[in-house]
């Protein structure tokens, strides 16, 4: 978690900077999106009285009352219904899954429903839900709390597809996605939760259609997002001392992609290697893979690469989930092993 | 490369240089060496270059044989660092010791044709370029992953295998390098010229004067005054004397005076007089009388092949008034001088005969401007019309 803290660090030298958690940016965004809409409401497992189980709607019960913070049962399914119900009928709601482990519970309504609805309906309804969730391991949770599934909804077409890394994002994407006409998931990385970042007092809404590169280089491209982001920004800053000078793609939107981004940044580097919790088979790293040698085959001087977790159920103990999952000295051997180099 | 040993390579001898063939060696194995002695003879497009060596030590191993030609940057001898001078058998001693400093790394290497089966490992990106450059990737060795070729072994190494050729100057060869580096510069340089004309009467009088009492071998001629004006000039417009590289102006620290030196049957070559802002006339003299006739009979040393800094042409005595050069890339400027003529000329108001020159000026309008230009003719037309004090 170090690197997360020097990158944070570095974001918090900005002028005008207040330094903020995630977790805290998140619950702004949310309380800012109340008061600015009074069509938003939040629902979801312990998200009232208990102050949601990472506790980002912490006070948000006293502050706005039982009929916008709404405590659900345990019901994946039927609360994300629910959602899907309201948002046809002209409210803009909340839902938040706990985490992507009990979003399995929803898929059928997410996908079935949420992203089908304005198709099946010749465009006569649309659903303008936002739906929140915990992803990623690295809690020591095992094999049934720790997964990364961000990849699966983003081979769904119909709903759109966020993964915030950073404190601004965390601010800013929720207004966005709410303003979006069709459903919008945005995936939390468990491990993001407690990183401290400067946010400008002024943060607000953000563009959620763009990769962002979060650090410039000539030498390879990696590609990442979410808590990804800050082991390979790390692991670039690594890299510096054998003379390789990666740059860092935060893909920020893993629905749509944005090739514009991924393709000019790998057209200059020549080299791409993607970071990506997910497991490796069938994974987003996959399709990142895949649009690159469709766009940009001409131009590589290397194979593409790929850290992505091991494919095992994560495990509980803690030295072997650390082995499990990308990690700075995986990225940093990867991209030598792309230049021909030892480790 | 083990401890001490160092790989001796074919040196780059110009930009445009790409590969040479190993005539002869001057040294054999066990033989001491030390920084600067010409060890070798090389057969490039520009004729025969005497090549030094950069290590102080012993020549260890051989690696290329007489007559074979190499890329540049393939190692031709391994030469072992710091052995003294006096005692071989130190040099027993001196393997055992602490490993000195190792050299930087040598280029990605070029090598023979590979003989190997199957398909050559290579990048899309270096298939592409390959396939542009008409290089062929079964001779060039991979430093990617697995061995494969990447872009960085490929770029400016292309090697073709030619029939050997015999020694000496070979002209139909001269006349590629030529024509390759004439037709770069004049696509990629945006040449601006300008001219400015002399009396040079004075001049002349001081090298009669100065020349009276000489034998015919020491005598000087207007050339190192020429040289010398122009590598004094340099040193208040350095935008003149440097190279483009990758998009932009690298002032050099020395001045390197590139030679425009025609070869009788059609040839020519620029090799450099080294640090000319630094010598005397008369040491630039025995510089200038040393390096004519070997270049005309293609014994050249690598260094001076390599790295002038501005080209100066003079036209001697059997010339025309004024020449307007192309640039020698990456050089950013060529200074030209015509044979002096004599002509009538305005002195205190009296028409006059007097001995006048043409001084012209091409220079690279990316690095400077014309009035920059202007003012570096005035400085090199001012320096010659005052040979005594250079």
């Amino acid at each position: 978690m170090n690197e997360m803290r020097d990158a944070a660090t570095q974001t918090s030298e900005r002028a005008n900077a207040v330094e903020t958690t995630y977790r805290e940016a998140v619950r702004e965004a949310i309380r800012d999106a109340l008061r600015r809409d009074d069509r938003v409401f939040l629902m979801g497992e312990d998200v009232g009285r208990y102050g949601g189980c990472y506790a980002v709607s912490k006070g948000l019960l006293a502050e706005f009352g039982p009929e916008r913070i709404r405590d659900t049962p345990l019901s994946e399914s039927g609360f994300t219904g629910a959602g899907i119900g309201a948002a046809m009928a002209g409210m803009r709601p909340i839902v938040e899954l706990m985490t992507v482990n009990f979003s399995l519970l929803a898929l059928d309504q997410i996908l079935n429903s949420a992203a089908t609805i304005r198709h099946m309906s010749g465009n006569q309804f649309g659903v303008p839900l936002v739906i929140r969730m915990a992803t990623g391991a690295g809690r020591q949770l095992a094999a049934q709390h720790s997964h990364s599934l961000e990849g699966w909804y983003a081979h769904i077409p119909g709903i759109k597809v966020l993964a915030p890394a950073t404190v601004e994002d965390a601010r800013g994407m929720l207004w966005t996605a709410l303003q979006d006409p069709d459903p919008v998931l945005i995936f939390e990385n468990v491990m993001l939760y407690n990183m401290t970042g400067g946010l400008a007092a002024a943060a607000g809404p953000v563009e959620i259609d763009k990769a962002a590169v979060r650090r410039m280089g000539d030498d390879i491209t990696l590609i990442t997002y979410g808590g990804s982001l800050w082991k390979t920004l790390a692991a670039a800053e690594a890299l510096q001392g054998d003379a390789i000078n990666a740059e860092v793609i935060d893909l920020r939107s893993l629905r749509p992609l944005d090739n514009d981004t991924i393709l000019a940044s790998v057209r200059k580097t020549r080299r791409a290697l993607i970071v990506d919790e997910g497991w490796r088979s069938g994974s987003l790293a996959a399709e990142v893979c895949a649009r690159i040698v469709e766009g940009a085959f001409f131009e590589l001087d290397a194979p593409i690469g790929r850290v992505c977790s091991e494919e095992v159920p994560i495990p509980y103990a803690r030295h072997l989930e650390e082995a499990a999952i990308p990690q700075t000295s995986k990225i940093v051997a990867a991209v030598k092993a792309i230049f021909g180099k030892a480790r | 490369m083990t401890d001490g040993l160092v790989d001796f390579t074919m040196p780059s001898l110009g930009s445009d240089m790409e590969a040479g063939t190993l005539v002869e060696w001057l040294v054999r194995p066990r033989d001491k060496v030390k920084r600067g002695d010409i060890v070798a003879v090389v057969e490039t497009q520009k004729g025969a270059i005497e090549i030094e060596v950069f290590e102080d030590g012993e020549i260890a191993e051989i690696l290329v044989e007489p007559g074979q030609k190499v890329p540049v940057g393939t190692p031709l001898a391994r030469v072992r660092k710091g052995v003294p001078a006096s005692a071989a058998a130190e040099a027993v001693a001196a393997a055992a010791a602490p490993p000195p400093p190792r050299a930087p790394a040598p280029e990605p290497k070029v090598v023979a044709p590979r003989r190997k089966e199957g398909r050559v490992l290579a990048s899309p990106a270096a298939r592409e370029l390959a396939r542009s450059l008409g290089v062929d990737l079964a001779k060039i060795e991979g430093s990617g992953p697995g061995g494969a070729i990447v872009r960085a072994d490929i770029v400016g190494r292309a090697t073709a295998p030619e029939e050997k050729k015999p020694i000496g100057l070979d002209l139909a060869a001269m006349r590629e390098a030529i024509s390759a580096a004439m037709a770069r510069s004049k696509r990629e340089i945006p040449h601006y010229y300008l001219q400015h004309q002399i009396d040079v009467t004075p001049s002349e009088e001081w090298l009669a004067r100065t020349n009276a009492g000489r034998q015919p071998a020491d005598r000087l001629l207007f050339a190192v005054v020429a040289m010398k004006a122009v590598a004094l000039a340099l040193k208040r417009f350095p935008q003149f004397n440097g190279f483009w590289r990758e998009g932009k102006f690298e002032p050099a620290a020395a001045v390197h005076v590139g030679l425009a030196i025609a070869i009788r049957g059609g040839g020519l070559a620029a090799p450099a007089l080294h640090d000319v802002d630094r010598l005397s006339l008369d040491e630039l003299m025995t510089r200038l009388r040393d390096l004519v006739p070997r270049m005309r009979a293609g014994r050249i040393r690598g260094s001076e092949m390599a790295d002038a800094t501005i080209t100066v042409s003079s036209l001697g005595e059997r010339g025309v008034e004024a020449l307007f050069g192309v640039i020698y890339p990456p050089q950013v400027a060529l200074v030209g001088f015509g044979t002096i003529v004599r002509r009538p000329w305005l002195t205190e108001n009296e028409v006059r005969a007097r001995s006048v020159v043409t001084i012209t000026l091409a220079a690279d309008h990316r690095v400077s401007d014309g009035h920059a230009g202007a003012l570096f003719l005035d400085e090199i037309g001012k320096l010659v019309q005052e040979p005594e004090k250079l």
